[in-house]
Parts: structure tokens; C-alpha cells; sequence
């Protein structure tokens, strides 16, 4: 165990967002669901977190082709050696795609993007119109099909006025669409968007309307706050809760990763 | 039969002005060396194929190479934005580019459908995204056996494709391992093809995970050490992460990348003539 000093015990509002990831995917892994397809970034950064904490710990699936990844410290890319050289298997890119996610073998899918809207799509595309955009954003990469077959979705973004819209600028991912009915009226096989984890608290899909609703909120947040920094009219939850602190355990665990990297 | 050639001689012989090319590489053997050389030859007019545009290909759509891209992903992983690929999408500098945009299953499965001889590939893709009213190379099927939906994307077939790989044997058979993306792929099912190696050894030994790409459908291999740095070739160098945090920097701005490529490539001759002129040591590896 690290000696941790006051000031790596100040907890940023990224540790929060990847320590709540983490907790999710433990229990998660603990319900048998554990085949986790991740990104860079938060994502991997709270995958592998959860790798150093939970038993049964989650499987690593990153789209560069690296099953079973076991990094000792964080990659800083998908294509980062010590993925593969970790892994308990690496595939090409077509296998990854077509035999790992499309045939239904992935458990977690994380995304996030430049606009989440209130029924889960996710716009990694472009800001403005297409033809003319005010900003062209990377996007697709894998996560369409992610979106699309995953067992469930994860997604994870700081809460604010602009990325949180009501409509998306383009839909690069599908969440719930216009809502209810819209993903099994395409035959989409996975569950589609089961949380998103933000700096403010957790958002999750009502399950008769489909839209994203704040069911958790970070200690010191504040109902106002969450609607504040959301671009449509944000219910808060009858019951909402408060996330339980991070743990000394949990942020320990994370310094220690990261000072590993 | 595969030929050893420099560099050079091969990017004049197979990618001419107006050529569809492929350089693949997923993070991983990414063929640097390679775009730098189509830059120095004044290449124009390339319809340019890659799942991940990220620095090789923000180079030529700066440079001016390039009238029209098919890809996936476009940005400089790990670090953020792609500014010439941006600048190119949003201000048409320094020419307008035509876009042709995909999903990462989609473009696999174009590859491997280019790779296989069939007109098309099949997946489960692209359903409820905007990206289908975007381009008319997404269309919906209906399997001829159940007659559930799905969705065809046209195979690629480009005129040459371009990896990089760790070695090949003097008879041009080439070998790699590591994170293999999708390059087996796309050299088969392109018309021609250029490998840059690390290394051309007598004999090649079997490597675990490894594969490798049979001489008589490989068109050119040249001998371009460390040349998918900043990428990188899994056991003969490192992933050069501060060069791709200090391409952001560079790309930022018309002037400064200008400037960077007059230096830096159209100013160089070859990769090792550019590699010290922007101060990286250039081999890891005894090759003679």
C-alpha cells in the first residue's frame, strides 16, 4: 500500500466518475457479466481499477484486438504494447468486431462523446450540420456497434449544459432513439444504455419512458445543480440517493495505479 | 513474387496522382515512412483509405495529397484532435476533401470482403445512426434465409496498400506480430502492395501470434527501420508518445505545419534524413 499525502487524497471529480465506474463493473463481474469492452481514458482508467479491487474481476476487451488484457499500468493508448502483451489473446481488428461483439460476447460497453441526449444517443461526430460542421468531432470508431449489442451500456461525461441535450446533432450511437419501443422495432440485440456516470452523480433511463433520469448524486451536489447543467428538463428521482464516499481501499488503489503509469 | 526495393522506387511505381490507397495500421506498425515519401513525391489527388487517420494521414490531407477520404475514426489517439483533418472537413483547407464516413465493424468488414473476392461485406451495423443517411455506401439487406435485415457495405479494394511490418525474408515474405489490425486484410485485398520492415533476415523464425504474408502477394518490401515511428514495431521499438503530444502543437496551425513539412520532409530525403532532423535516434535494431 502507498503512503498517500493529504493532497493525493483530494478527490478530483474524474476519481469519483471512475471510482463509481469501478464499483459498477465489480458488481457487474460478481453477477457473471464481467466481458468488458473499454476505451482510453476514463474508461480503462476505472476498467482496470476494478481489475485491482473486485474477485471475479472484470475481463478487458479493448477494440485494438487485446482480449483479457492484464496492463500492470495504464495504457496510454488502445495500441499500447503492454495490452498485447498482457492479454490472453490478441485478434485481428475484423475478429474483434465481428466474432467478439457482433456475435453478442461482450457484457459492458463504455462510451461517451461530445453529446449525450435524454434518451442515450451519443453524437461523436460532428457539432452543427454535417455538410457544414461547426466543429468535426473523430467520429464513430466502434461505437455504433457497441451501442448497439452490448449486454448493457455504460456511459461516462462530465454533466454540463452543452454536452447534455436534448437532441443530438447527429446520432453516431443509438441509444433509446425517440424512446420507448425504438431499439427492438430495429432488432437491436443488447440492452443499450443501463447508466451514465457523471462528475455530478448517475443518471439512468426511466424504464417506462426510457429517458435519463438522475437516480444518484455525489455528497455535496445538489438536485438544482444536476438540472442546472442539463440542456433538457432533468427529473430527479423520487428516491435519489447519494453515492457512498470514495473509500481510503478505493483511493489508494487508484493512486497506486496511476503512480504505476 | 515480391520485390526489395528502396522506398522510394516503390511509392513511384505503385501510387500514382489520382490512386486509391490504403495505409493500415491499428496504432500499432503504422507506415510513417511511407506517407512521408508519398508527401516528398508530390502525390495529389489520392482517394486515401484508413480506418484511423490519425497522424500519417493529418501529413498528406495537410501536405495536399489527398481529394477524398473513406475512414472511421479520425483524430490523434490519446491526445485529442486531428487539426488538419479538421481544417480540411471545416474550411476546406487546403482543398476541399470529399469524406466518405464508416464505422470501425464497417470498415473491417469491407476489408474482408475486399480480401475474400465478394462484392460486398454483412454485418449488424450502423442501424438508427445518421451515418446511413450520410453516404449511399451503407445499405440494408434482408438474408435470403430469414429474412432478418442487414446491413452490406461495399468491399474495398484499393489500388495499393501500405503496412509496415517487423521483418520479411530476402524472398520478400513478410512477417508480423503484436496487434495485427486489419492490415493482413487489407494488403489482400488491394491490387498492389508495399511493406516497409525493420529487418530482412535470411530465415524467418516462427514468432507466437505472428503471421505471415506470403512473397507472391505482396508487391514491394523496403528495408525502412523504425519506420512507423511514431508508432511503433512491438519488439524492435517503443511508441513514441510525446512525438504524438507534439504533433498537436505542430498541426495547430496552417504556418507552423507548413513550415514543419518544408522541413522536415519535403527538406529531407529519405526517412533517416528525417528522422535526424527531428532528433530521434533511428535504430533499435542490428540489421547490418
Amino acid at each position: 500500500m502507498v503512503n498517500v499525502t493529504p493532497s493525493a487524497n483530494t478527490i478530483s471529480t474524474d476519481d469519483l466518475m471512475i471510482v463509481n465506474a469501478a464499483r459498477v463493473l465489480g458488481t457487474l463481474a460478481a453477477a457473471g457479466k464481467a466481458a468488458c469492452f473499454v476505451g482510453i481514458g476514463l474508461p480503462s482508467t476505472a476498467a482496470n481499477l476494478a481489475r485491482r479491487l473486485y474477485s471475479p474481476e472484470p475481463v478487458l476487451i479493448y477494440e485494438s484486438g487485446c482480449i483479457g488484457s492484464k496492463p500492470t499500468r495504464l495504457p496510454l493508448s488502445i495500441g499500447d504494447g503492454e495490452l498485447a502483451d498482457t492479454s490472453d489473446s490478441v485478434v485481428s481488428v475484423p475478429e474483434i468486431f465481428s466474432y467478439w461483439l457482433q456475435a453478442g460476447r461482450i457484457d459492458v460497453g463504455f462510451l461517451g462523446g461530445a453529446q449525450l441526449d435524454k434518451f442515450g444517443n451519443i453524437n461523436s461526430t460532428v457539432i452543427g450540420s454535417y455538410g457544414k460542421p461547426k466543429t468535426r468531432l473523430p467520429g464513430a470508431g466502434g461505437a455504433p456497434e457497441i451501442a448497439a449489442t452490448a449486454g448493457q451500456v455504460i456511459v461516462i461525461m462530465r454533466q454540463t449544459k452543452r454536452a447534455f441535450v436534448d437532441r443530438c446533432d447527429f446520432r453516431t450511437s443509438f441509444g433509446f432513439g425517440d424512446g420507448p419501443g425504438h431499439r427492438e422495432r430495429l432488432g437491436l440485440r443488447g440492452g443499450g444504455p443501463k447508466l451514465v456516470i457523471t462528475d455530478l452523480g448517475v443518471l439512468e433511463p426511466d424504464p417506462e419512458t426510457c429517458e435519463l433520469v438522475q437516480t444518484q448524486m455525489h455528497r455535496g451536489v445538489t438536485a438544482e445543480q444536476c438540472v442546472e447543467n442539463t440542456g433538457w428538463k432533468l427529473r430527479i428521482a423520487k428516491n435519489v440517493f447519494t453515492t457512498d464516499a470514495v473509500s481510503d481501499r478505493e483511493i489508494n488503489a487508484l493512486r497506486e495505479l496511476q503512480s504505476a503509469t | 513474387m515480391a520485390e526489395i526495393l528502396e522506398l522510394k522506387e516503390a511509392i513511384a511505381r505503385y501510387v500514382k496522382d489520382g490512386s486509391t490507397i490504403a495505409m493500415e495500421g491499428f496504432t500499432h506498425l503504422i507506415p510513417h515512412a511511407a506517407g512521408h515519401e508519398i508527401i516528398r513525391q508530390g502525390r495529389r489527388n489520392l482517394h486515401a483509405i484508413r480506418m484511423t487517420p490519425d497522424m500519417v494521414y493529418d501529413q498528406l490531407i495537410g501536405a495536399g495529397c489527398v481529394s477524398k477520404l473513406t475512414f472511421s475514426w479520425g483524430g490523434n489517439p490519446g491526445v485529442g484532435s486531428l487539426h488538419r483533418f479538421r481544417d480540411a472537413v471545416e474550411n476546406n483547407w487546403p482543398h476541399q476533401i470529399e469524406i466518405e464516413e464508416h464505422s470501425h465493424a464497417g470498415m473491417a468488414a469491407r476489408y474482408v470482403a475486399g480480401a475474400s473476392g465478394l462484392p460486398f461485406g454483412v454485418l449488424r451495423g450502423y442501424v438508427g445512426t445518421d451515418l446511413v443517411d450520410q453516404t449511399s455506401s451503407i445499405k440494408t439487406i434482408s438474408c435470403p434465409f430469414t429474412d432478418e435485415e442487414l446491413t452490406a457495405v461495399p468491399a474495398l479494394n484499393p489500388d495499393v496498400t501500405i503496412i509496415h511490418a517487423q521483418r520479411a525474408d530476402r524472398e520478400g515474405n513478410v512477417q508480423l506480430w503484436g496487434l495485427l489490425g486489419v492490415q493482413r486484410e487489407a494488403v489482400l485485398a488491394a491490387k498492389s502492395s508495399i511493406v516497409t520492415v525493420e529487418e530482412i533476415v535470411d530465415k524467418l523464425t516462427p514468432v507466437s501470434g505472428g503471421v505471415v504474408i506470403p512473397s507472391w502477394v505482396v508487391s514491394a518490401v523496403c528495408l525502412v527501420s523504425n519506420g512507423a515511428h511514431p508508432s511503433y514495431a512491438s519488439g524492435y521499438s517503443q511508441r513514441d508518445n510525446s512525438f504524438y503530444k507534439s504533433w498537436d502543437d505542430i498541426a495547430k496551425d496552417r504556418e507552423s505545419f507548413t513550415e514543419w513539412v518544408k522541413n522536415h520532409i519535403s527538406g529531407t530525403t529519405d526517412f533517416d534524413s528525417f528522422s535526424r532532423s527531428v532528433g530521434i535516434s533511428a535504430l533499435v535494431s542490428a540489421n547490418g
